[in-house]
């Protein structure tokens, strides 16, 4: 009787050594790869871009008559630790009457840069055969995008200034997601 | 029917390897004496972890180098605690390797059949001081690259081969992208690799001759798993606690916790750091050993004596064979570590009692500080962090005045960087040129003649001089009141960004001032210009006086008849000759001007981030 009990008491102590290793390891263990997958899964804290208004281009070069142009997106660019003035990506306008439109040129499909076509009257994608019209729906049913081109928010100011909120969205997703 | 489990164990043997390996026979029982080997291969472990998750944040560059690790440590959440982590541990690696060492060879240890284990943990110590070497330089701020470049030119001297072996460390005859990509190669992957197979080979050696015992002991053997294994953990657990005290400790003296990051390194003027820059502190004996051997017998300190020490202990397991060789080898180490600590105290006492040492370091810290300051407001141009400083009035402005304008004028009886200078003075005093209080002294004439203003100059017999000490000298108390709000004027024209409130506030007296002086009140447009084209004047411009374009104009040609023409006295033309670059000219106007990125406004983007300083 007496052994058995001993013998117990023996095997609760190697038990609760081992899970005394067990707890001290895992903490030893967690630290640094604590650390680590905080660096790790740091870029998931970036909040998504507010689509400050920019200016973008004078009116008077959107053609009046209704034709897209391309033009580039200058912006502070934050690269990192870098900060610098740069290309942060390119907006189509179109003129329609007295308002301007404007879409983002990234393909909501995989971020390929949409052409404009005059022969075709449309937008399309070099990369998977997408196509949309000019107001940036889908004009092909069987275009890959899950949603149409990204309008983004257009100002005019002084009349003669196109200011654009410009922003990226998610791709690949039916839902229009600024990032 | 067969579990999963066991069907890995029939492929692979796993299970066995497993308890072959946590039923190791520990000789005479648990103890604390043999936790060492694991606080050392925990060490390693969390090298290897820390490091694999630094490089997703590192660059290896000059102009990105210092960049992504101020990023990864000011911005980037965790970042401080993982370089801290890496950092500091390696110390403690270096203290546990020597620990163990110790005493390995007190207990004798190194006898056979365990010769071969003996070299490969002195391998392994050696692997360690490279993986710091080659560390150190990989954040490449001014500390880390001066020492590296002290510690690769000992290797350039190495006989036969030292140029050439520098050469090809460095990636070219001077540091810089391939020596980052160089290094962190060797540090990251080359030094690791061999290092995990010579702890593979360690701990093979260990179990194959099992565990030493200086003394047979009566107590009954154990397994490792779990009675060694709970000690182990604990002495594992104390090394993470002194790290992590390691980490914290600056915080607790007032700085910010985790490892030092100096300011960036600058190649384009890298005379500026080395009275600051010391290696760490496990290679500062070798560091002192170096300034006892003059001249070409350099190669003594650096390479014969420590090369000679190391081939000593190795050979110990051979003088160990006898009774009175283990008595040496004991006698041996203990000279080794005595001179090794009073080799490290005599270069700490040294530098404690060298006033350029301790400026220097403090010169360090605060443009370390800046550094960071200036990269968390204005982000870092694609130029690098170096040029963030370069062009900041704060840091580089009193170091051109020191360079090029200290050799006559001075600034606050001093030659910029606060040293009082033995040379007489010969221009005037230029700390606060241009505010109101600067310009209330020249047009005093108890002060117009004197060394501060025109005393040493030609102008000192001029038209000013002259004006200001018998006309101005009979002013009326009305007069006077004028004067000081033409002064006020002249000195608005400055935009003196310190003088910015208080132009708001007399903005009246200001006005009045420039009416008082383009009237001619005082006589003022007698010789100078204001606001009005006039071609018969002979002395300095006031139009935008003081201001940063009238300064770099007058800076770069002060004899154009704008300024003092031909009564131009021994003032060189910095810009119009070719002595300075433009924006040099630019970073001594807006010093003088103390016009600089304010450091109080710097905080605030750092806070909001979680960003720590």
């Amino acid at each position: 009787m007496n052994i058995e009990r001993s013998v117990r008491a023996g095997d609760r102590r190697v038990f609760l050594k081992k899970l005394l290793v067990i707890a001290i390891g895992s903490v030893l263990a967690s630290l640094p790869l604590g650390a680590g997958m905080a660096v790790l899964l740091s870029p998931l804290r970036r909040r998504a871009d507010r689509g400050q208004a920019i200016f973008v281009a004078t009116l008077d070069s959107v053609p009046a008559d209704g034709t897209p142009r391309k033009f580039a997106v200058v912006s502070t660019r934050e690269d990192a630790w870098n900060r610098s003035t740069g290309v942060v990506g390119a907006v189509y306008l179109r003129r329609t009457g007295h308002t301007v439109h404007a879409f983002n040129v990234a393909c909501p499909h995989a971020g390929c840069v949409v052409e404009y076509s005059a022969a075709r009257a449309g937008f399309s994608c070099p990369c998977h055969n997408s196509r949309f019209d000019l107001n940036g729906a889908i004009s092909d049913p069987k275009s890959p995008a899950p949603r149409r081109l990204d309008a983004l928010d257009v100002e005019i100011r002084d009349d003669s200034q196109v200011w654009v909120a410009f922003q990226n969205f998610r791709t690949g997703d039916t839902a229009k997601v600024a990032i | 029917m067969r579990t999963p489990l066991a069907w890995l164990e029939s492929r692979t043997g796993y299970g066995s390897m497993l308890r072959n390996a946590l039923y190791e026979t520990v000789p005479g029982g648990a103890s604390w004496r043999h936790v060492w080997g694991s606080a050392l291969v925990f060490t390693f472990f969390i090298q290897i972890v820390t490091g694999l998750f630094l490089w997703l944040a590192y660059s290896p560059s000059t102009h990105t180098a210092w960049e992504s690790v101020y990023f990864l440590q000011y911005r980037m959440t965790g970042g401080w605690l993982l370089r801290g982590l890496h950092h500091y541990t390696a110390d403690v690696m270096i203290v546990l390797l020597v620990l163990h060492l110790m005493q390995v060879v007190v207990a004798g240890a190194y006898r056979a059949p365990r010769e071969v284990n003996f070299w490969t943990g002195l391998a392994l110590l050696l692997l360690c001081l490279a993986l710091s070497l080659t560390g150190y330089l990989l954040p490449w701020d001014q500390r880390g690259f001066c020492a590296t470049g002290v510690a690769t030119s000992i290797m350039g001297i190495t006989p036969a081969i030292g140029p050439q072996l520098k050469q090809v460390a460095l990636g070219g005859t001077v540091f810089g992208h391939h020596t980052l990509t160089r290094f962190f190669a060797l540090h990251a992957g080359f030094l690791p690799v061999v290092m995990a197979i010579l702890i593979a080979s360690h701990v093979h050696l260990l179990r194959r001759h099992g565990r030493a015992l200086s003394q047979p002991t009566r107590r009954p053997d154990c397994a490792w798993w779990p009675d060694q294994a709970l000690k182990d953990a604990v002495a594992c657990f104390a090394v993470l606690a002194a790290v992590l005290f390691l980490i914290v400790k600056p915080s607790l003296m007032g700085g910010s916790a985790g490892a030092p990051l100096g300011a960036p390194a600058d190649p384009s003027d890298p005379f500026a750091s080395y009275a600051a820059a010391r290696p760490e502190w496990y290679f500062l004996f070798l560091f002192q050993l170096l300034k006892y051997f003059p001249g070409r017998s350099e190669i003594w300190g650096a390479i014969v004596i420590p090369g000679l020490t190391l081939m000593l202990v190795a050979a110990m397991p051979w003088l160990g064979r006898w009774n009175l060789g283990h008595r040496f080898n004991l006698g041996f180490l203990c000279v080794i570590l005595v001179a090794i600590a009073t080799l490290s105290g005599l270069a700490i006492s040294e530098d404690w009692h060298k006033p350029e040492y301790q400026a220097a370091v403090s010169t360090a810290r605060v443009e370390s500080q800046r550094a960071k300051q200036l990269a968390g407001t204005l982000g870092i141009p694609a130029a690098g962090a170096a040029s963030l400083l370069q062009s900041d009035p704060l840091t580089e402005g009193p170091k051109l005045f020191a360079r090029n304008c200290a050799g006559c004028h001075r600034y606050g009886g001093t030659d910029g960087l606060g040293q009082v200078l033995s040379e007489k003075q010969s221009a005037s005093d230029l700390k606060g040129y241009a505010s109101r209080r600067w310009i209330t002294g020249l047009i005093d004439p108890r002060s117009v003649a004197s060394i501060s203003y025109m005393g040493g100059s030609s102008h000192t017999t001029g038209e000013m001089v002259r004006f200001v000490s018998t006309v101005v000298a009979g002013y009326t108390p009305e007069k006077k009141a004028q004067l000081a709000q033409i002064i006020a004027a002249v000195s608005a024209e400055a935009q003196l960004p310190r003088q910015h409130d208080l132009e708001i506030r007399d903005n009246r007296a200001i006005r009045d001032g420039r009416d008082l002086l383009a009237d001619g009140n005082l006589r003022c447009t007698e010789c100078h210009r204001f606001h009005a084209p006039d071609d018969a004047t002979i002395a300095p411009d006031l139009t935008g006086y003081g201001s940063h374009e009238w300064q770099v104009s007058f800076i770069s040609n002060p004899a154009d008849s704008r300024f003092y023409g031909k009564s131009n006295d021994r003032m060189p033309r910095f810009g119009e000759d070719h002595i300075l670059l433009a924006e040099a000219i630019g970073v001594i106007a807006d010093w003088l001007r103390e016009d600089w990125v304010d450091a109080d406004k710097l905080e605030a983007p750092h806070a909001a981030s979680g960003g720590r300083l």
